[in-house]
């Protein structure tokens, strides 16, 4: 059986990867070309190892595939948090010393550098990414503009339609927050039965007027459509329809929900002390400065939030559309992996039977 | 050897049939069968790329998948003092499990923190018990410190060490072979007093199934009410005319899947051409737009859309056979047009009808994509909820999923076959 997998798995990456020294594998699109302008040229540039980028739709689901048949083809892998936790656990994952990561610009130790939680046993954080709210400006302008994240379920004031991401996640956080529970009793709060019906009530104030997306990028395409008015989104996809494409969506950031995204090194990786060096080499702190100048997701490292970050367009400052970034941060959600790993399935079933009542 | 046989034969003693024998005196049904089984091993030769691939890459995945359904041993190889203390006492109280089960579990806790197995085993009783994750993580932590009695020591670190169903499901963990992901595929949990159904805002999976068999069904139908005349006008126009046709329907069957749903969110949504279309010409309010896309409606469009070249082509390919002639010596002996369409030309179109529509239920049954994108609250299909579980690496539950969805269309097609048979059906 092991066979089996191990054959098709080669045979997939055989094409791609046949002849370079290190492969990382992302999830394509925006975020795959930043990461490869980041940190995959600079580091080819640096070393000489040839690096190629592979993409995936989520490539937590083939490493680990690949690490139970046995043939391992990828040596770097970005992965949620989550699931980088998740991974680690079921072995799948090599585990990476803290100590091995180089210190902040400024001198700091890497782990007092790192922002609390960015570096697990097998991950290190490349990134901290948002799920926020946008609205559309020319829909709602002067004071009647939507600010706090209950406008979102406030169908009297901001009428037209939402956009929600079709899942469990961030919504049933977003709809306690939008119910008055504070960030730091949202999980306390979801991990009773009670919780979890005060969450889903709060959606059916809005349910009949939701349009539900899957995609990152069908969000802003929902509101350049003007099928919505308002929709959750990751916040990096507004920027980049806001800045590079002129569309005119304004993020509101209260009641945003964050969280780290992380690289990781699967257990048998064919290059292990290249796929070591890259990571050091892009969560460094210019590594990091530098992917987030190419896409609005933050740097999970002090040191990189000290001098401000210019968007590859030469004008932009990246400051205030960071998640990270202290007027973005005033009421904010880290996800927790930990809720998540245990009642993913359990709050999914209930999300998609709710949906199809 | 020869000389013998030939003796034989001609002494004509016995009236026995003559054997026959080739140019060199071999018996002609040893040397026929000789060289019918060298072409066939030359046949067998040609086709073993064909067959080693499918074997690879289709029955052996699929073989792989149903086992994945009912085999797990995530916990089992996990805790082995555990497995071994179920084994023993396997009719013990889940509601009060003695001192001996704690100290077999705080060991196995022990070993699961040394072998980094803790994610593994945590993860599969999370299948049935959902918060159990973090239960045995801080459980494996909390173990080195324990000193007996271990039953009240770990009850002290989180009461839910003492709930009757992690006793359950750890019970049935210990076996690697388990029906329990087809128990949850029906919607029953496991509850303090065993499986039982769910509630009904938590049952999910059979109203997909059904819903999913229901909108193929819709879809199915649809695309032959569809198919049928254009699939008749192709094979009755002349050959030029039809060549063109055949284009028009070819174009969009080689057009991108996600190119043509994309296509179908572009015309059917709120702002959409349509939408505004009937605005502009005052049939619908600007407030009032037309909710085309997605939920249902949005779904069975598209999908009908995309699947109807599997409807058209069979269609087509079954109806060029049918010579005009019939047709029209039914009209000459006197039949209504509709009696010749119903006696006459549409059973010879049976096969046809028969393929296609197999080929389209089959289809909608799996279908992934559209569902997803233009989908919406209640558009959602089986196929939805079995890629999120692939991602959300509960493989044995997605693999339970789609066993099921396998059987239901193997019946379909076991229940086809008494109905039609599988010998009439034409595929082109």
């Amino acid at each position: 059986m092991k066979k089996v997998l191990t054959i098709t798995t080669a045979l997939t990456l055989l094409a791609s990867a046949a002849h370079a020294d290190l492969t990382v594998m992302s999830w394509g699109g925006a975020y795959g070309e930043a990461q490869t302008n980041a940190f995959v040229k600079p580091f080819m540039e640096k070393t000489g190892v040839k690096t190629v980028m592979v993409d995936s739709d989520n490539p937590a689901t083939p490493i680990k595939a690949m690490v139970e048949s046995g043939n391992v083809t990828v040596d770097v892998a970005s992965v949620e948090y989550a699931d980088a936790i998740r991974l680690c656990d079921e072995g799948i994952l090599e585990p990476i010393d803290p100590a091995s990561l180089p210190a902040g610009s400024d001198g700091t130790a890497a782990k007092d550098d790192f922002l609390p939680g960015a570096v697990t046993e097998c991950g290190v954080s490349t990134d901290i990414w948002a799920n926020i709210f946008a609205y559309d400006t020319t829909k709602f302008t002067g004071d009647n503009v939507p600010k706090t994240v209950a406008d979102f379920f406030d169908l009297q004031k901001f009428p037209g339609k939402r956009g929600l991401k079709k899942g469990a996640k961030a919504v049933l956080e977003l709809a306690l927050m939008a119910d008055g529970v504070a960030a730091k009793d949202v999980y306390t709060t979801l991990s009773t039965p009670e919780g979890v019906d005060r969450a889903f009530k709060k959606l059916d104030t809005i349910k009949k007027d939701v349009v539900w997306w899957e995609a990152g990028a069908q969000a802003p395409q929902l509101l350049a459509d003007g099928e919505v008015s308002m929709t959750t989104a990751y916040n990096g996809r507004i920027f980049a329809a806001a800045i590079n494409e002129g569309k005119p969506f304004a993020i509101v950031w209260d009641g945003q929900i964050y969280e780290n995204e992380m690289f990781v090194i699967p257990k048998g990786a064919p290059n292990m002390k290249d796929a070591k060096d890259f990571v050091a080499f892009a969560t460094s702190t210019e590594g990091l400065r530098s992917s987030a100048e190419q896409i609005s997701y933050g740097p999970a490292r002090k040191s990189a939030l000290k001098e401000p970050l210019i968007f590859k367009d030469g004008k932009t400052e990246m400051g205030p559309h960071l998640p990270t970034s202290p007027d973005n941060m005033k009421n904010a959600l880290e996800t927790s992996s930990t809720f998540w790993v245990d009642h993913d399935a359990e709050l999914n079933e209930r999300f998609q039977a709710w949906l199809s009542q | 050897m020869a000389e013998p046989l030939a003796a034989a034969g001609n002494a004509g003693a016995a009236p026995a049939p003559e054997l026959l024998t080739t140019a060199d005196g071999r018996p002609l049904r040893a040397a026929l069968a000789k060289a019918q089984t060298r072409a066939r091993r030359r046949a067998f030769l040609l086709v073993v790329p064909l067959l080693a691939f499918v074997l690879l890459t289709f029955l052996v995945p699929i073989g792989y998948m149903l086992q994945r359904s009912f085999q797990h041993d995530g916990f089992s190889s996990a805790a082995p003092a555990l497995d071994a203390w179920f084994a023993a006492n396997p009719k013990f109280d889940p509601a009060n499990p003695p001192e001996e089960a704690f100290a077999a579990l705080v060991d196995d806790l022990k070993r699961m923190q040394a072998d980094r197995t803790t994610g593994i085993a945590g993860t599969r009783i999370n299948y049935t018990v959902p918060g159990t994750v973090s239960l045995f993580k801080s459980g494996a932590r909390d173990a080195e410190t324990l000193t007996p009695p271990f039953k009240d020591g770990l009850i002290a670190t989180n009461p839910r060490w003492a709930e009757p169903k992690v006793w359950l499901a750890m019970a049935s963990a210990s076996h690697n072979t388990t029906p329990e992901f087809y128990y949850v595929a029906s919607d029953y949990k496991l509850t303090d007093n065993g499986w039982e159904r769910g509630a009904p805002n938590e049952r999910i999976y059979l109203y997909l199934f059904a819903k999913t068999f229901l909108v193929s069904g819709i879809i199915t139908c649809i695309c032959l009410i569809l198919a049928f005349p254009v699939a008749h006008l192709l094979a009755t126009l002349p050959m030029s005319r039809a060549s063109l046709l055949m284009i028009l329907v070819l174009l969009p069957f080689w057009t991108s899947l996600l190119v043509r749903t994309s296509a179908w969110i572009a015309l059917l949504q709120e702002q959409g051409v349509v939408n505004n279309m009937l605005v502009k010409i005052g049939l619908v309010a600007d407030g009032n737009r037309l909710a085309m896309m997605y939920n249902m409606t949005g779904t069975i469009v598209a999908m009908t859309h995309v699947l109807l070249p599997f409807m058209i082509l069979p269609l087509y390919s079954v109806m060029r056979t049918i010579p005009v002639s019939y047709t029209r010596a039914a009209r000459s002996l006197g039949a209504t047009s509709w009696t010749t369409f119903r006696r006459v030309y549409l059973p010879q179109t049976l096969p046809g009808i028969a393929a296609g529509s197999l080929l389209v239920f089959i289809l909608a049954v799996g279908y992934y994509i559209t569902p997803a994108l233009v989908g919406g609250a209640d558009g959602q299909l089986i196929s939805n909820l079995i890629s999120f579980h692939m991602a959300k690496s509960n493989w044995s539950l997605a693999a339970a999923l789609a066993g099921m969805l396998l059987v239901a269309i193997l019946v379909l097609y076991w229940i086809y076959d008494k109905l039609i048979g599988i010998d009439r059906l034409k595929l082109g």
